[in-house]
């Protein structure tokens, strides 16, 4: 208060204008566009957008830009300027199962009516560094055109469902006006709309953490991935005033549903169970992570053992946030000197009381 | 009311940051808070333009209850000066555009990180507490499932068997800080993590006394002339700290004191944490031990940073 905090405003006002000087960085070298970032930097703007919770390519890539690529950092703006926002209503359920498909995978089944479509992944390439990228213009490359598939892609969980194995979800939760984490307070315990809203916003490395965890044992739960798909969907809403729904616009999002083993108790029959994950974008490993985790926490309402982390809904949805997280560690960097003050006296009264009583016991 | 009022004074945002609806939704929580004192309501909180754990909790109660001819006053461990208190002010400056001020005596509002001030607070005054941690049972019991029972049902036995064994290894509570309270003889509450110096200011305040959880989204309150009762035994009464020395500034003595270490040879003296207080006194005359070699070293704040 006396000697380091002091003269705080102008230390505040001097921070900023560093971190302004430290993001432009050197002055000879172009300055970095928010289109560049939009376009080039496409992973991180969807996890800004995913972790966000806003759909909004231009402000994740702005929000990129000003934070200096700290993802967290980000994401903490474009959350806090998403709070800033009118909230109209709820859109209709995505209709996942009418995407316009750039990638599509199974690995449960060989093939799939639809078929498999690789499109844009990391999956097969090695990992070595691509030093042309160093050279400007060197990657101007073109793919081969993609053709557009009229085809039908059923979902395969929908087979399988169709088929009565795979666990139906609750229509109830389906149909009630779902919970909106933005503007209620996490409660507990937590419905499904809850926790896949909280997932969603997750850390991805928190969640793939957690989903790695259940591979390992704790709370393995025997997944298989029932389908991948990534591509554009339609968002629909019914405003109040028009009463019938409306197209808004299409959204890039990831789905993937995992099947997992469920060997039924006295009450329910064996059959598969589901762990859903999506995201915005291209997000594969956040989906996948999502779901692992998604299918642990149903460990309650299946009666299974909650012996695992990743099966304790309070520890997982109350910790997955990485704003409130960054945040509270962050605070340990403001000043405690009140509390460490009446720690210390303390310290040295119990000190001080422990060397009298060894005094007195030595006199005796 | 005119136009004015619902803007920020730079005009981006709405009066005081956050929209009306989000307002009215917190003085809504507030009330419920004021009905059943020591209670944790939940409420939506949202996400400020600040991180969680820097006082959102506390920005959004100010928020939604400031008004054009409020004067904020906003201390962190006591003062005005620290980085985080000046950043908090800076920002209702600039999106309520309110009168500010250092004096104790001359604020309406209040918002507080850790300390109550040394100076009584009145009615017309309202105390706005940063929470990190609403939950005084929490080290007992990490579930929310659990506490609110535990609540409910007024089962606080595990916080008494807690204070029992801190008496039965130590000969005394060691809890220092954020000592829990009882309010209203009804609910145990958390009073943020106040040193338990301040823990007997809480208890008939005149002042509205509210409490913001930002990241647990979670608002208590205490209304004016409360009961609250420091948790404690017959035989083991609650004590608040007490210093030995008077401040080496003002010679303020029953007031809580920083201890400012000097050099590496282990000098140090203690200083009024209450800033406020501390110049107040010193303008008033009063002078400690080492107000004058003090003075030489730079140690003594400047007035009127903001």
């Amino acid at each position: 208060m006396y000697v380091a905090t002091k003269g705080g405003e102008s230390a505040i006002e001097a921070t900023h204008e560093l971190i302004a000087e430290e993001r432009r960085g050197d002055t000879t070298v172009p300055e970095l566009g928010t289109d560049q970032v939009r376009n080039q930097l496409g992973r991180a703007v969807d996890r800004v957008m995913t972790e966000g919770s806003l759909y909004d390519p231009d402000l994740a890539s702005l929000a990129i830009k000003q934070a200096q690529g700290d993802m967290v950092e980000a994401i903490f703006l474009l959350r806090a300027f998403r709070t800033t926002l009118p909230r109209f209503g709820a859109a209709e359920p995505l209709d996942t199962s009418k995407m316009i498909i750039r990638r599509r995978i199974s690995a449960a089944f060989k093939d799939i009516p639809g078929g498999q479509i690789l499109g844009p992944t990391y999956d097969y390439t090695h990992r070595l560094l691509d030093f042309d990228l160093v050279k400007e213009g060197a990657n101007a490359t073109s793919a081969p055109e993609a053709t557009a598939t009229e085809q039908t892609m059923p979902r395969v969980t929908d087979i399988l469902g169709a088929e009565g194995l795979m666990q139906a979800e609750n229509r109830e939760e389906i149909e009630s006006e779902p919970f909106d984490l933005g503007r209620q307070p996490m409660s507990f315990p937590a419905n499904r709309d809850q926790r896949l809203q909280n997932l969603f916003r997750g850390d991805e490395g928190f969640v793939l953490a957690l989903g790695y965890a259940t591979q390992r044992g704790y709370g393995r739960n025997h997944p298989f991935v029932g389908e991948i798909r990534m591509g554009f969907v339609e968002v629909e809403f019914t405003p109040p005033e028009l009463g019938f729904t409306i197209s808004i616009g299409e959204i890039e999002v990831t789905e993937c549903q995992m099947i997992n083993q469920f060997t039924g108790t006295k009450d329910i029959q064996p059959m598969f169970t589901r762990g859903y994950g999506l995201a915005f974008g291209q997000s594969e490993r956040k989906t996948m992570a999502m779901a692992l985790v998604d299918r642990a926490l149903k460990a309650s309402e299946l009666g299974e053992d909650r012996d695992h982390p990743p099966q304790d809904e309070e520890f997982v949805l109350a910790h997955s946030d990485n704003v409130e997280a960054a945040g509270f560690v962050s605070h340990l960097k403001l000043p405690h000197y009140v509390d460490f003050q009446s720690e210390l006296s303390l310290l040295r009264g119990l000190r001080e009381d422990a060397l009298t009583t060894q005094d007195k016991e030595a006199a005796e | 009311m005119n136009s004015r009022a619902y803007h920020s004074v730079d005009g981006t945002y709405n009066f005081a940051y956050l929209d009306e609806q989000t307002k009215r939704m917190i003085r809504r929580t507030l009330l419920k808070a004021i009905a059943v004192p020591g209670y944790q309501v939940p409420f939506g909180g949202r996400e400020m333009p600040m991180a969680y754990g820097w006082g959102t909790g506390g920005i959004q109660i100010t928020a939604s209850i400031i008004g054009r001819d409020d004067t904020l006053k906003v201390i962190d461990q006591g003062a005005d000066d620290t980085t985080n208190a000046v950043s908090i002010r800076r920002f209702f400056r600039r999106v309520a555009g309110v009168q500010t001020t250092e004096e104790t005596s001359k604020a309406t509002l209040i918002q507080t990180r850790h300390r109550i001030p040394e100076k009584q607070l009145t009615e017309k005054q309202i105390l706005v507490y940063q929470v990190p941690q609403p939950e005084p049972l929490w080290k007992l019991e990490p579930r929310e499932v659990e506490t609110r029972k535990l609540h409910a049902y007024s089962e606080y036995g595990l916080m008494h068997v807690k204070l029992y064994e801190d008496i039965s290894r130590h000969g005394e509570i060691i809890t220092t800080y954020d000592y829990p309270v009882e309010v209203n003889a009804r609910h145990i509450m958390s009073p943020s993590p106040i040193p338990k110096f301040d823990n007997p200011k809480m208890a008939m305040m005149p002042a509205l006394q509210l409490f913001g959880a930002g990241r647990e989204k979670r608002i208590y309150a205490i209304p004016p002339y409360t009961r609250v009762r420091s948790l404690d035994f017959d035989d083991h009464p609650f004590k608040p700290q007490r210093f030995d020395k008077p401040c080496a500034l003002c010679g303020a003595e029953e007031v809580f004191l920083d201890e400012v270490i000097l050099d590496d040879k282990g000098d140090h003296m203690f200083v009024c944490s209450d800033s406020d207080h501390c110049r107040e006194r010193r303008a008033a005359g009063h002078t400690g031990s080492r107000a004058s070699d003090a003075a030489d070293m730079g140690f003594v704040p400047t007035e009127g940073l903001n």
